[in-house]
């Protein structure tokens, strides 16, 4: 393999047929450049996927519940279900073990906000410090919510980058006071961003024992939020998601005394259920584009297979000669076979770089909502490579083993 | 040199079965200048290939230098032509992609010889047929007579025990062939063993030894006065 005279003969006879192996190398190039085009591709839709999903954390569980609408048990419809600090408190304790991070809710869906001559309207959510974590919110300044502020009932909050932006354009907002209700004072101590963009960059978030309390609630909470412990994959953590989703919404059911076909009154979403389709979608994608891709390279190597039968063909003589001259038959089989590889690599190669080369350049045009950052990763780049190289061996073994059968004297009268 | 006993060959091509060397019996010492004649389908041919181990006899002893020569696979029959056997063509048989220099070269590749080294010795005996100064042509920028000289430079060059030449003279005129006779009788002259396959005549005379070959039997093995190649020039 690293006979250097070898190379020599190779380059020899590649150089004599600079057209064929143009011809030849181009097949297994478009084959490559394709391969790496569709992988690209198929990363920039698993990314853009997972960027739509990572507004949020992915493996969170929402309760929510509202107002029944069968009747059950000679309950009427109608009934408006409250959850309280003790459902919270009981649930947590039950799925102590699976629960990564967790938030009892109380939201005013529409809060006015005042700060010195500016206003608007945005919702206020009451909850605990996880709610960053569950959110996916990044703080920018200051500080998230502490276990003391819930504690004290503490009259601070922590607004999202959109209001900043509204409220304080040009000052710091850190320390300063808002007006909420015209009638509550908070200061501020955060700025978070989030990745949902504006719609979820314009709440703010305060204590939830303080929204209680401001809002005259009591012991009142309108949601519960958790994200679930991760399992070894994704599919084994949607499964536990699943489950565990499914077993909070049969306690609360029992609870409340809900009707079990009653689909309005308690919610329990998992956002690891909805994002699964997706996933496995991906997972589709690939595994197509990856078989049309390996398609088009076995195509090119049967093209390479094909012209080294010729090239076989053609140099019938010249490896009669070679074998008289006292050519051993492995010898024989390498230079053909090195030669394949030689071809299938170097055209494989090129096809590599143009292919990893157009997706660099043409990336930042072909971002949208499902395409995001479409580049092909250094493993994939090298199983490429490696399958190349086999390639290349495979499509040179046969016409490599019929030239190593080619008899001297029968090689010798061909003219 | 050559010590061949009661060689027999045939071909089968379907269910009848040609017989074409029926007993050869023929030695060759060291030194020698044979020329095999015989007419078309005398079995000359095969016999020179079964010499030359591109084919194998059915029945018979052969040894070359004191080895027997059977039970031949693929690789040990390379070995044995590299080590042993100088092959010399009707059709020159060079590569034609390689200049003169790596054509003579090329049995040296095969036995595992430097570059370096390679290219001296090439060079060499491109000199001793008096081609150095075309080392860098191809094939085809040759005329018939500096092919053959290049072809029997490559015989040369792994320096073996035999030279084996096939109608060396076979396409050539009757003034390149006298000169490619003279060179053959040269090099003969050094103490090296040729045997040439022809069916001219005048080329026989220009041997040492004259062996007729007719239907597989040799019918007449004679020494013969060597005329030397250099009188018809």
């Amino acid at each position: 393999m690293f006979n250097l005279e070898r190379w020599q003969e190779i380059f020899d006879t590649i150089s004599k047929n600079k057209l064929r192996t143009f011809l030849t190398s181009l097949s297994v190039a478009s084959g490559i450049f394709i391969l790496v085009i569709l992988l690209g591709v198929s990363s920039g839709i698993a990314n853009g996927v997972r960027e739509q999903f990572s507004n949020d954390a992915t493996n969170r569980i929402q309760i929510t519940t509202r107002t029944t609408t069968k009747e059950y048990k000679g309950l009427n419809p109608g009934r408006r279900l409250q959850m309280t600090n003790a459902d919270y408190e009981s649930l947590n304790n039950k799925y102590e073990d699976q629960i990564e991070y967790k938030t009892s809710l109380y939201s005013n869906w529409g809060g006015q906000v005042n700060y010195k001559d500016k206003q608007g309207r945005y919702r206020i959510e009451g909850v605990y410090a996880d709610q960053q974590f569950i959110e996916n919110a990044t703080l920018a300044y200051g500080r998230f919510i502490a276990e003391s502020d819930i504690a004290e009932s503490r009259k601070v909050a922590i607004i999202g980058y959109q209001m900043k932006e509204d409220l304080f354009p040009d000052t710091d907002p850190i320390g300063e006071i808002i007006l909420v209700n015209n009638n509550i004072n908070f200061t501020v101590v955060g700025v978070y961003t989030d990745p949902g963009g504006t719609r979820e960059e314009s709440r703010l978030f305060i204590p939830v024992t303080t929204a209680q309390k401001v809002f005259n609630q009591g012991q009142n909470i309108n949601r519960i939020a958790y994200t679930v412990n991760m399992g070894k994959d994704f599919d084994e953590t949607a499964i536990l998601g699943a489950q565990m989703a499914a077993s909070i919404e049969q306690d609360l059911r029992t609870r409340f005394v809900v009707a079990p076909d009653d689909r309005v009154a308690i919610r329990v979403s998992d956002s690891l259920e909805q994002a699964k389709p997706y996933f496995d979608l991906i997972d589709t994608i690939k595994a197509v584009f990856w078989f049309i891709g390996l398609g088009t390279i076995i195509a090119g190597v049967v093209g390479v297979g094909n012209i080294m039968l010729i090239v076989v063909k053609e140099r019938t003589k010249e490896i009669g000669i070679r074998k008289a001259l006292g050519a051993l038959p492995s010898e024989i089989i390498m230079m053909i076979i090195q030669e394949s590889i030689f071809i299938t690599s170097t055209a494989g190669l090129i096809g590599l770089f143009l292919g990893v080369g157009l997706l660099e350049i043409a990336a930042p045009y072909i971002q949208n909502d499902f395409i995001n950052n479409p580049t092909v990763d250094f493993t994939t780049s090298i199983t490429t490579v490696i399958i190349l190289v086999i390639a290349g061996a495979i499509a040179g073994f046969i016409p490599a083993r019929r030239a190593a059968n080619i008899k001297p004297i029968e090689a010798l009268r061909d003219e | 040199m050559i010590e061949i006993t009661d060689l027999h060959k045939s071909y089968k091509t379907g269910n009848t079965s040609l017989h074409v060397l029926k007993g050869i019996d023929f030695s060759v010492k060291e030194g020698e200048l044979v020329s095999i004649m015989g007419s078309s389908g005398s079995g000359k041919s095969t016999f020179l290939n079964i010499l030359g181990m591109l084919d194998e006899a059915d029945s018979g002893s052969y040894n070359l230098d004191n080895t027997p020569i059977k039970n031949l696979n693929e690789k040990i029959a390379a070995q044995y032509r590299n080590k042993f056997l100088g092959f010399i063509f009707q059709s020159f048989n060079l590569i034609s992609y390689k200049n003169a220099l790596d054509n003579v070269a090329l049995p040296l590749y095969y036995q595992k010889v430097s570059r370096k080294e390679r290219d001296e010795k090439a060079m060499h005996y491109l000199e001793k047929v008096g081609l150095a100064d075309w080392a860098d042509h191809l094939p085809n920028q040759l005329s018939g007579g500096q092919k053959q000289r290049v072809a029997i430079a490559r015989a040369l060059a792994s320096d073996p025990k035999v030279l084996l030449a096939d109608e060396p003279t076979g396409a050539l005129d009757t003034k390149t062939s006298c000169e490619v006779m003279e060179l053959i009788q040269g090099i003969n002259e050094e103490g090296r063993t040729i045997l040439v396959v022809t069916h001219e005549p005048d080329i026989a005379q220009m041997t040492k030894r004259i062996v007729n070959l007719k239907d597989g039997r040799i019918i007449d093995d004679t020494l013969v006065n060597q005329i030397k190649a250099s009188a018809y020039v």
